[in-house]
């Protein structure tokens, strides 16, 4: 009884820790720009293909690694400075539908350089699980976890201690102010988007083990990801990592204890109820609108 | 001045090697097989090899003479897997490309959206997609070459039941071919007796992990056996989460995975389980006394040559359908569409790569669960086991 609790809830925190790295993506550009960036499961893809494909290529795993997450941050600014930077004057709306042409058009130039198949990517470390009191983990998990915590970790670093991080959650709070003060909001946008492709693509690079990677891999993940963001409350990281865990403990809790079927139903009234009683979310700032 | 008599020489060759062209088209007008293929799009794993397969053979048949001393020419379109384009496409090969017989239709939403139309112009169709309901009930023009997951619930609860297996633990996809597997497992346990579904567990198409409703099936009290019926990476996580949590109960999978593709994603976690398949992915260990072995051989060797890639069941359908279409026509004797509808009905022992063809009035596949064969994955191949 214990040891299937326990597996459920390894299962919910693996899950989890992933839809935490991809809300922590939405949260940082949320952050700066109050864009909800929906191509951000898109950098997800990104990371575990192109680390796939340069592995295929005789390329060492190490390498193939550092290579995609360039590859990603590359695409973050790219993003920016040819989607988002031309429509200066639109309205968040618009930024964000733009966001999304921009996932169907990064889709799409994928499948046509990587095909349409299912890849596999071999455990970083052993492929033996480990047992702990009748329960198994995969050691992917492990590293999954692992990579989290020091994500956050250094994300927390760098927006409490460095000046470009701060520079960053000035612009969110008042654009106009923060360029009186000398800093180039256009600057610190183009580095939201490539802060937030590099986390995406290394979320994608160390689940790519456990989910397989494809070219669509990121719709589904990408989704999942913004509801545990919506569930935190937007811009608050730490609502992105308790939001995420959250859904994915549910989840996997619904499918063991209720039914497979309705897991996804759970998961998504899980939202609503949050949503109805607070509707900033967990974590979410209380802002008051200035009339 | 002489170039101006070359001019009219070459013109003049022209108009009279137009005109030999014209008489000879009239001396033996080609046999139209119309064709409608998920060629691009999500089912392009189903259209892709198909459509080689078809442009190969009709190819080679031209080559060696054609059929009744007359050419085939094939007349396809991409329906992309889109049910409202497969209609239009099909109404386009009835009313203005006026075929003779179709084959194609990749998927079953294809198929069944083509159907009506089809039945109503009276034009014989073979479909090369899998579901059930194509054929049953069945439709006076409609035939199909694969055989249904009804067959592959069948095959795959007789082996368990000859392993003395008989308390199921079931896990399927919610897709549309894991649902149909599962409603069509629970149908045949009904009929067959003998075999119970102890658990039922289900899983969403981009689901990345299984090892709940594993876990919730192991913990079920009796249970003998795991059987996944789905289609796509679902299956190959199924796998590996079945590894990883160190189940020991004989494991099996639906023919939906039958590939090397899936090996590949599924890795070392494969090991020892079953599924049924074509015989096409074991051609080699197929005994000699088997009369499709001369078939799946030549098939896969020549298809492989041609492309340069690797052989797929889904192509193996096509070949079946051409073949089955070329025999009604010579048997027929003419492209006569009632003839040729007749004929295709009354095609007994027709060996093919998919399995021998039986049809009649109430079986418009032909196929028997048995041409299904039991393959057990070992060292990372597959191995038939009977």
């Amino acid at each position: 009884m214990f040891s299937e609790f326990l597996q459920y809830l390894f299962t919910g925190i693996t899950i989890g820790a992933t839809y935490a790295l991809i809300a922590l993506g939405f949260t940082l550009i949320y952050n700066a720009s109050h864009v909800i960036n929906f191509a951000q499961g898109e950098f997800l893809m990104i990371g575990g293909m192109a680390t796939v494909s340069l592995t295929a290529m005789g390329v060492p795993m190490l390498l193939a690694i550092v290579l995609a997450v360039v590859l990603a941050g590359v695409l973050g600014v790219a993003l920016q400075r040819l989607a988002i930077a031309p429509a200066k004057n639109a309205d968040v709306v618009t930024l964000i539908i733009i966001t999304i042409g921009a996932s169907i058009f990064i889709r799409g130039l994928a499948q046509l350089v990587w095909g349409k198949e299912y890849h596999v990517m071999p455990n970083f470390s052993s492929e033996e699980p480990i047992q702990i009191f009748g329960a198994v983990l995969n050691t992917q998990s492990l590293w999954v976890l692992g990579v989290g915590a020091v994500l956050v970790a250094v994300l927390v670093y760098f927006f409490t201690r460095t000046l470009t991080g701060k520079a960053i959650l000035a612009t969110s709070m008042n654009k106009d102010a923060a360029r009186l003060v000398g800093i180039r909001t256009q600057v610190v946008l183009m580095l939201a988007f490539m802060v937030s492709a590099l986390l995406g693509s290394i979320a994608g690079i160390v689940v790519a083990p456990i989910t397989f990677t494809s070219y669509d891999i990121g719709i589904i993940l990408g989704l999942k990801g913004f509801v545990a963001a919506a569930i935190g409350g937007l811009g608050s990281g730490m609502g992105a990592v308790v939001g995420g865990l959250a859904l994915g403990v549910v989840e996997a809790m619904a499918a063991g204890y209720l039914s497979s079927d309705y897991k996804d139903a759970v998961a998504f009234s899980m939202i609503l109820v949050v949503l109805f009683f607070m509707p900033r979310g967990l974590f979410g700032a209380k802002i008051v609108e200035r009339v | 001045m002489f170039k101006k008599i070359t001019r009219r020489a070459g013109k003049f060759a022209a108009i009279a090697a137009a005109g030999l062209l014209a008489m000879n088209a009239q001396a033996a007008e080609p046999i139209r097989i119309g064709s409608f293929l998920a060629v691009t799009g999500p089912a392009s794993f189903l259209g892709d090899p198909e459509l080689k397969t078809l442009e190969m053979y009709v190819e080679k048949i031209n080559k060696e003479g054609g059929v009744l001393g007359r050419q085939l020419e094939l007349i396809h379109y991409d329906d992309a897997g889109n049910a409202s384009k497969a209609r239009n496409f099909a109404s386009r090969l009835i009313r203005s490309d006026r075929v003779d017989i179709i084959v194609g239709g990749s998927t079953t939403g294809a198929t069944m959206a083509a159907v009506p139309m089809i039945e109503q112009a009276k034009v014989p169709f073979i479909s090369l997609a899998g579901a059930t309901v194509i054929t049953m009930p069945v439709k006076k023009w409609v035939f199909k070459t694969p055989q249904s997951d009804r067959m592959a619930a069948e095959r795959i609860l007789q082996d368990m039941k000859s392993r003395g297996l008989t308390k199921v633990g079931l896990i399927s996809g919610t897709g549309g071919f894991g649902s149909s597997g599962r409603e069509q497992t629970l149908a045949v346990i009904k009929e067959m007796g003998g075999v119970e579904i102890v658990a039922d567990e289900t899983y969403g198409g981009s689901d990345t992990d299984m090892t709940a409703q594993l876990t919730n099936i192991r913990g079920t009290d009796g249970v003998q056996t795991i059987l996944n019926f789905g289609f796509g990476q679902g299956p190959a996580i199924v796998t590996r989460n079945y590894a990883q949590l160190g189940i020991e109960l004989p494991f099996y999978q639906s023919h939906g995975v039958a590939s090397d593709g899936f090996l590949e994603l599924a890795g070392n976690s494969a090991e020892g389980l079953r599924l049924p398949a074509s015989p096409l992915l074991v051609p080699e260990s197929l005994p000699d006394t088997d009369p499709q072995k001369p078939v799946v051989e030549a098939y896969k060797s020549e298809y492989e040559a041609r492309w340069n890639s690797k052989v797929s069941t889904f192509g193996a359908y096509a070949y079946d359908g051409l073949m089955l279409a070329v025999e009604a026509i010579e048997k027929a004797g003419s492209t006569d569409k009632a003839a040729v509808r007749d004929a295709l009905e009354s095609i007994q022992g027709h060996v093919g790569v998919t399995g021998t063809f039986n049809m009649s009035a109430d079986d418009h596949n032909g196929l028997q669960a048995d041409s299904f064969r039991i393959l057990e994955v070992q060292d990372g191949g597959w191995k038939l086991i009977n």
